[in-house]
């Protein structure tokens, strides 16, 4: 990317990795640290981050949850006044939800509140807590993604899902029930997305870990109707949405007497990709499902390179 | 009357409530104060003052104890400080030589600590027999009320309203602002629980307001400004420009056929969209008046004017076509206003996952109304947008009802005109039906049993809210279809039924502008945006501005025979004043001293309502009591404090104040 940030303004953001970035979902922290850098986007690691407080703290203790949330903000209010990009759902969920919460009521603030003293951290202040979604559709733009992108995609139609968690209840990644920014994003580069109802549904969640055959149910709709859409792969923003729809397609050849092998990207991934990342980079050597679509969409050819 | 004079002489009575004063405040404790203070004669607690022998205490007590001041610690003024001005006028003093003191609403409800209530009330007392030394005998002045009326809106409220009154011999000006009467009902097809035609019962009842003598009727108008009060309202109402003339137009429709638009190619209002129409057209056969209209928007001659103009022609000498009709302000003046201007539905787009506007055989109740009407847009066949009759039809309950999203309250007619849609497609179409509902509220008279009637006519009733109208399909029978995904609450499991036609049952709320007529009215609305009754149960028809009186759906959701006793009793309420031929004004009117003014106009300007001239000869400012309506602006603002206020008189008011805080 040689004219990455030419006559633009740089601007800089905290990242929040969460645990997923490292482990299930490392491919999508290295696509969006990846995109950002083409684009030109400084992104600095919250330093000594914690848990979120996400999973079996929340169901099990929800005030440790929010005590933990409040010390990652804590820790981003103090490490400037910058917006504070965090690509796990999960995690934007848990961060979102402790701020509305501490706000809403008097006595979690107050406990919140008397953790962070007794722990002697300052008190969490106005951060702003954005989902990447968010940042490239209203910060970068589509224009701007338009214009940057050297290659011009040649692989097949996308399915765009976009998951629950970065949209509801807080609508501000994008609209609540009928999403479109990853689609007019993945368009910008020339991805044709299909006409796609179930955008927003349950992947199953846990329940793939918990009562496995009722997750894996939900996940086979959702790419039964992947394939009735007529999409060849399906591009994510959820690092769980694309983990239980990657791993569990070869269990569905048993349940549902059908045969899928869809790859499950990250839409950073496939944005990477048109702004001329490098297939490793981008973490496209990590997925399961779909690899020989993936080796062909991805590994591109010398003429393609040279679109502009 | 006694006038008062000679010492003051105060009679003080304390009111039990029952258990609501006398279970916080110690009653007897403060009677016995209140007898220790000077010129308090008597001081008496009673467990009901506002009972007939709590009044005949005080009357008595008068005669008496030559009681010249009356006293009384109750409940709100609201509540009975007429009951009480009428004891003391009973007893043979000016009604005006009483004050109340709220120690219900201001202290009893509102305090547990029974000491600290009892010292209130205290301070309470205090104030008023401080205050009440200073009251003057005043008289109610009266001002007569005028028999015309105003009737906003002309739906089935507003009509009935108007012929009620207009029978009894009273004008009307029924104001509409589309270019007929008529409103949501006259839309429908048929109504429930009864199946009659909407437009058998209905059009009559229009032809009738056209054609009443006593009724002045204005379509395509709205009310541009109100002003005065009751009894006297003077309004101006703004008739817009139909560019035809109604007194020469005979509605024989032939311009219609004329138009050189051969075909009709604009959207049908009347019809939702689902129709087409000339740019010269009338709404519906039935429209009243039978006059038809142009739309500039989309009239050739409007945008070019270089339309051949056939609808000229053809009108030939009657000459009923005025492309240069301005719109025009009429002054009236009323003596009461009836407000009937209805809801509107939700706009089904507000709820995404139901697929209005994204599907297209998504409809609304209100669409599928003109689909069944046989003046409807497909001649009262229930057909798809391609032309198909469905085989499967869902019906989805309260949308845009009962839900946190869009509307809490419960629309009240959507279950059963949901129940009346569901009949009427299975005899149009004879499709499989399905409702889905949260509960069936069927409280109406002859409404439970419709229910019945369609439980055993093998409608289908699931109950549980839908989840989403969608078009991804599980397995072949769900191909090409909309899916209906819903918990079944009755079995416990997710269903997913596939149909051909979804109606989504709109909930009804406040029309988008109801905040805006409501100012202009100078009414209150609810939190919701539905015009306030002055009572829920006592005063369901009055407003808290005297003379303008609410009838239908403005006030809250409402079926047809509801929105029509309702139309009566506010026409009832309208009589009432008008056969009173006046009305009593509470005498709290501002005046000048005149020796005091300066005459330097600043109250002028200021006066809400005009009543404030200047004498040019005297130069002083003067007071038009019949319309001063004791805001106390002028009295607040004269900078010689010259304008006093009956009522509110200084002195009055600073021993008030003295008595309040004499406690420290």
């Amino acid at each position: 990317m040689a004219n990455s940030t030419s006559g633009q303004e740089k601007k800089s953001y905290l990242y929040f990795p969460g645990c997923t970035m490292q482990a299930t979902g490392i491919a999508y922290g290295e696509s969006v640290r990846t995109l950002f850098r083409l684009l030109g986007l400084q992104v600095e690691e919250l330093e000594d981050w914690n848990c979120c407080g996400a999973t079996s703290y929340m169901s099990i203790d929800e005030r440790a949850a929010f005590v933990l949330s409040a010390r990652n903000l804590s820790l981003a209010r103090q490490a400037g006044p910058r917006d504070l990009v965090v690509p796990c759902t999960a995690c934007f969920l848990m961060l979102r939800k402790t701020q509305e919460y501490v706000r809403q009521y008097p006595s979690i603030r107050q406990e919140v509140e008397g953790a962070l003293k007794q722990a002697g951290i300052p008190p969490m202040g106005p951060v702003r807590v954005r989902h990447p979604l968010d940042v490239l559709y209203s910060d970068v733009g589509v224009e701007q993604i338009r214009a940057k992108a050297t290659r011009r995609w040649h692989g097949g139609r996308l399915a765009c899902y976009y998951g629950c968690q970065a949209l509801r209840p807080y609508a501000e990644a994008d609209q609540a029930y009928n999403p479109m920014r990853m689609d007019e994003l993945l368009q910008a580069v020339g991805v044709t997305t299909v006409d796609f109802p179930l955008k927003t549904k349950c992947c199953g969640g846990s329940l793939t870990g918990t009562i496995h055959p009722v997750g894996v149910r939900l996940n086979y709709i959702i790419l039964k109707e992947v394939a009735r859409r007529g999409a060849q792969a399906v591009a994510t923003m959820c690092s769980l949405c694309q983990f239980n729809l990657d791993a569990y397609q070869s269990e569905m050849r048993e349940e549902a007497h059908e045969v899928f092998d869809v790859p499950i990207l990250y839409f950073t991934q496939i944005l990477g990709w048109a702004l001329g990342g490098d297939f490793r980079s981008l973490g496209l050597h990590r997925g399961i499902a779909g690899r020989n679509l993936i080796g062909q969409w991805f590994t591109t050819p010398k003429e393609v390179e040279a679109y502009v | 009357m006694s006038n008062g004079n000679g010492s003051v002489r105060i009679g003080f009575y304390v009111c039990h409530c029952g258990t609501n004063i006398a279970g916080v405040v110690d009653v007897k404790a403060l009677a016995e104060w209140a007898a220790t203070v000077p010129s308090v004669v008597v001081s008496r607690d009673y467990k009901y003052m506002c009972s007939d022998p709590g009044q005949e205490l005080i009357q008595q007590d008068i005669r008496d104890h030559h009681l010249n001041r009356i006293v009384v610690a109750s409940c709100s003024p609201h509540l009975h400080e007429r009951t009480f001005q009428t004891a003391t006028a009973k007893g043979g003093l000016s009604p005006y030589y009483f004050q109340m003191v709220n120690i219900r609403e201001h202290d009893s409800w509102v305090h547990k600590d029974k000491k600290a209530a009892t010292e209130k009330a205290k301070d309470l007392v205090r104030a008023a027999l401080r205050r009440v030394v200073f009251h003057e005998p005043l008289e109610k002045k009266q001002v007569p009320v005028r028999s015309d009326v105003l009737v906003v809106g002309g739906g089935i409220a507003g009509i009935h309203a108007a012929l009620t009154l207009a029978n009894a011999g009273k004008h009307v000006y029924l104001v509409e602002r589309e270019a007929t009467i008529g409103g949501h009902m006259a839309k429908f097809d048929k109504t429930f629980p009864t199946l009659d035609c909407a437009a058998c019962i209905l059009t009559p009842k229009m032809t009738a307001v056209r054609s009443h003598p006593n009724i002045t009727m204005w379509t395509l108008s709205e009310v541009a400004e109100v002003g005065g009060y009751v009894g006297n309202y003077h309004v101006k109402v703004r008739r817009k420009p139909r560019y035809v003339l109604e007194d020469a137009c005979i509605g024989c429709l032939e311009c219609i056929e004329a138009c050189v638009y051969k075909q009709a190619k604009v959207s049908d209002e009347f019809n939702l969209g689902l129709g087409k129409r000339k740019p010269i057209y009338i709404p519906f056969p039935q429209a009243v008046p039978q006059v038809v209209l142009i739309d500039p928007e989309t009239c050739i001659e409007f945008k070019s004017g270089k339309c051949k103009k056939t609808c000229v022609e053809i009108c030939a000498d009657r000459n009923a076509i005025d492309f240069k009709q301005q719109e025009e302000i009429k002054e009236i003046e009323v003596g009461t206003i009836i407000m009937s201007t209805g809801f509107q539905t939700v706009d089904a787009a507000r709820i995404p996952y139901y697929g209005y506007g994204a599907y297209p055989n998504v409809y609304t109740s209100l669409e599928v109304e003109r689909l069944i009407n046989a003046s409807g847009p497909t001649g009262g066949e229930v057909i798809l947008r391609d032309g198909k009759k469905p085989k499967a039809v869902g019906i989805v309950h309260c949308v845009g009802s009962r839900d946190e999203n869009t509307n809490r309250w419960c629309s009240r007619v959507c279950c059963m005109y949901s129940l009346k849609l569901a009949h009427l497609i299975k005899e149009h179409t004879d499709a499989e039906v399905f409702n889905f509902y949260i509960d069936i509220r069927t409280p109406g008279k002859g409404f439970e049993e419709f229910y019945c009637k369609l439980l055993s006519e093998g409608v289908h009733f699931i109950r549980g809210r839908v989840a989403e109208v969608t078009d991804w399909a599980l397995d072949p029978s769900e191909e090409g279809k909309l899916v209906i995904r819903v918990e079944d609450t009755l079995i416990g499991r997710v269903r997913r039924i596939p149909v051909d036609m979804v109606v989504l049952s709109v909930g009804l709320e406040p029309h988008a502008d109801a905040d805006e007529v409501r100012r202009q009215f100078n009414i209150t609305c609810s939190t919701e945006g539905w015009f306030l009754e002055r009572h829920p149960k006592l005063a369901p028809v009055n407003t808290f501005t005297d003379g303008i009186f609410l009838a239908g759906c403005c006030q809250g959701p409402k079926d047809i025979p509801d929105t029509v006793a309702q139309a009566g009793a506010a026409a009832a309420e309208a009589l009432v004043l008008i056969d009173a031929g006046h009305v009593e004004l509470e005498p709290n009117t501002a005046y000048v001293l005149e020796d005091e003014c300066s005459g330097c106009k600043s109250c002028l300007s200021l006066c809400p309502y005009t009543a404030i001239a200047y004498h040019e000869e005297k130069k002083k400012a003067e007071i038009n009591e019949v319309l001063c309506k004791g805001c106390g602006v002028c009295v607040a603002a004269c900078p010689s404090g010259s304008i006093q206020q009956h009522m509110f008189q200084d002195e009055q008011i600073f021993a008030e104040i003295e008595g309040v805080l004499a406690h420290a």
